[in-house]
């Protein structure tokens, strides 16, 4: 088991009150394997990927746990969570195009970044040029300054960098944006090459694009409002989905084949509560054509089958 | 990057000429006949001999000849470093007059300029990590930067040289010395140097604290800052990183800011009596001397342009996006 997290809650400080953006998340992630984390913008996909690594000024630890590798990450402790950064848990930020000292060339940046954490660039130096060469970069890049490479270029320089010291952990947050589907396809599998390769142990792909993680991840985690909604191979969320939010989020997809012009493809009505104030009971319920009585109740995130978890009252019955 | 310093040299010398003829226009178009005010200096002479006096001064001027030839005279003159005579020196070269003004001005300006530079930017980065010094110092630094020049240095010649008697209240040196190579003569220099320099000083200094502290706290929330922060790298490198790219447009504030400093100094030497080139100015327009007014713009001008394209060379050395510009870019 690499990354268990048990019951984490990180909220945002507003003039307005708290908003509950993570709000009791159970899950873990084993070795090697790459779990897509997928969910509408605001569903708090970003919060749970950044709470891992750093808790930015707004964003406030309220209670759960977090281990890796059977160390517990003090993720409430912007000073105590240095040790793990990079050398543990390592990120391939939203930005990763500007993520790089404007002012500095490549090869010197990563030389003191290195060193500030206690590493000679020397040992470093034979697997950063090893790693140059595996994303199809050339050696002088390091010699360059940020500004002299193309978007792409910049942003697989940035991942050589974020997984340098083979990091146990390794998040990417929408790293495939803003790119163009082509671009999208060889970042995805760098990534994938990333984890064959042993240079990270696993990793969780944050991003509300389905379609990438059906290409790369082994399994899914579907969040709605701040909460889990299910988890399962990737497999089983694309075939056999059980959660009416998955099933809808799925079945919104295009398919192969299909001539939408003759079949309107179809959205979710409606849109995700606020979550200043998010409603009690189930959060999909004024959205869900299945939502009964019961869905007044808050629905635990339970295993139906083994790697398969839901949160909802239809599948797991009103008596579970 | 020959390119690209022929390209800025060609623009100065663009700006040089523009400049020069505005300034060889403002003086002619000012009222006043500077020829008539220099013989009415003269006391008890007749009609004739005034009329006389008029003819000569005229002449020697060159004011006799149509303008268009008094526009050429003047670059003729301007590139063998001829400013003309000074009406207020009584015929004094302009160019020994101001040559006499500039070491003032100079040892007034560059002290001025760089160590509020550096002391601002140092002291800007300070309070952008330290809450409470933030706090005193933002108040501070806008009064600062907001303060005329001429009325900081009325407040200070008022309490530290008036009231306290702590400095001299005017003049380069002391009325009863003469320039010359001795300590005490020295002393009384810098005594008389404190003044106008704090002047000039501390209004600069405000202005580049709050610039230093408003950029630093830019970067820090930059994208390369968080980057640098979610791998765990210390704070010393990310400071070091942000501190280093807001001096960037600190930079190029330094040459924006040349041009009023030099005003700057203009009123803040009026003010002390300092003999330097601001107090030239006064008195030449006081006097209507055209040519000792236009040499001392020219000098300005210079100045300034030559200023400006010094920190066009420097940015070029510490902005590495600068040089990809120039190479028109490979990404």
């Amino acid at each position: 088991m690499s990354l268990q997290v048990t019951d984490l809650m990180v909220y945002y400080r507003t003039l307005a009150g708290d908003v509950k953006a993570l709000d009791g998340a159970t899950f873990s992630i084993a070795d090697k394997e790459i779990m897509g984390l997928a969910g509408e913008s605001g569903c708090g996909k970003s919060t749970l990927g950044n709470s891992l690594i750093r808790l930015d000024g707004r964003m406030k630890y309220i209670g759960g746990k977090v281990n890796l590798d059977g160390a517990e990450l003090p993720i409430w402790d912007n000073a105590g969570m240095n040790e793990f950064r990079f050398r543990e848990v390592s990120v391939i930020p939203q930005y990763a195009m500007s993520a790089m000292n404007p002012t500095r060339k490549i090869g010197k940046m990563i030389a003191e970044l290195v060193e500030s954490r206690g590493t000679q660039f020397s040992e470093i130096k034979d697997e950063l040029e090893k790693r140059i060469d595996h994303v199809g970069l050339t050696q002088d890049v390091v010699n360059r300054y940020p500004i002299e490479l193309s978007g792409g270029m910049k942003q697989r320089m940035v991942m050589v960098i974020s997984t340098l010291f083979d990091p146990s952990l390794l998040i990417a947050d929408e790293i495939t944006s803003a790119l163009d589907v082509s671009t999208q396809r060889a970042v995805a599998e760098t990534l994938v090459s990333f984890r064959d390769h042993g240079y990270v142990k696993s990793m969780m792909v944050i991003t509300h694009d389905v379609s990438i993680l059906y290409q790369i991840a082994d399994s899914i985690l579907i969040m709605y409002a701040g909460k889990l909604a299910e988890k399962a191979s990737t497999k089983t969320i694309i075939d056999q989905p059980r959660h009416p939010y998955t099933q809808m989020l799925v079945s919104s997809l295009p398919e192969v084949g299909v001539r939408y012009a003759d079949k309107k493809l179809t959205g979710i009505p409606g849109s995700p509560p606020s979550l200043l104030v998010p409603p009690t009971g189930c959060r999909f319920r004024a959205r869900c054509p299945l939502a009964f009585a019961k869905c007044v109740e808050e629905p635990p995130f339970v295993e139906i089958e083994k790697d398969h978890s839901v949160a909802c009252w239809k599948v797991t019955g009103p008596n579970a | 990057m020959r390119r690209y310093f022929g390209r800025k040299l060609l623009t100065y010398l663009m700006t040089f000429f523009v400049a020069a003829t505005i300034d060889w226009l403002i003086p002619r178009f000012m009222p006043g006949d500077p020829v008539a005010q220099l013989v009415s200096r003269s006391n008890g002479i007749s009609p004739e001999q005034a009329k006389a006096l008029v003819d000569y001064y005229t002449r020697l001027f060159g004011l006799d000849k149509p303008l268009p030839v008094q526009y050429l005279n003047f670059w003729n003159s301007l590139i063998h470093g001829d400013l003309g005579l000074s009406v207020y020196g009584h015929g004094t070269p302009v160019t020994d007059m101001i040559m006499a003004a500039v070491p003032y001005t100079l040892a007034l300006l560059i002290p001025a300029i760089l160590l509020s530079w550096w002391a601002g930017n140092t002291f800007g980065a300070m309070a952008a990590r330290r809450k409470w010094l933030d706090n005193t110092a933002l108040p501070v630094g806008y009064v600062l930067t907001a303060t005329p020049y001429m009325w900081l240095a009325l407040v200070l010649s008022f309490v530290l040289a008036f009231s306290f008697r702590l400095f001299p209240l005017s003049g380069g040196y002391g009325f009863n010395l003469e320039p010359t190579f001795t300590w005490l003569f020295f002393t009384d220099l810098v005594a008389h140097w404190v003044l106008p320099f704090l002047s000039l000083f501390l209004v600069q200094f405000g202005g580049w604290a709050i610039g230093m502290r408003n950029m630093i706290i830019y970067e820090l929330e930059s994208d390369y800052s968080r980057y640098l922060e979610a791998l765990g790298a210390p704070q010393g490198l990310i400071r070091k990183y942000a501190f280093r790219n807001a001096m960037l447009p600190q930079i190029t504030g330094l040459a924006l800011q040349l041009g009023v400093v030099v005003s700057g100094s203009l009123v803040t030497e009026i003010v002390f009596s300092y003999p330097g080139v601001g107090h030239l100015v006064f008195a030449a327009i006081q006097s209507n001397d055209y040519f000792l007014l236009q040499g001392i713009f020219m000098f300005i001008i210079i100045g300034v342009l030559l200023a400006n394209f010094i920190v066009d060379i420097v940015y070029v050395v510490v902005d590495p996006r600068t040089r990809v510009a120039m190479r028109g870019g490979t990404a």
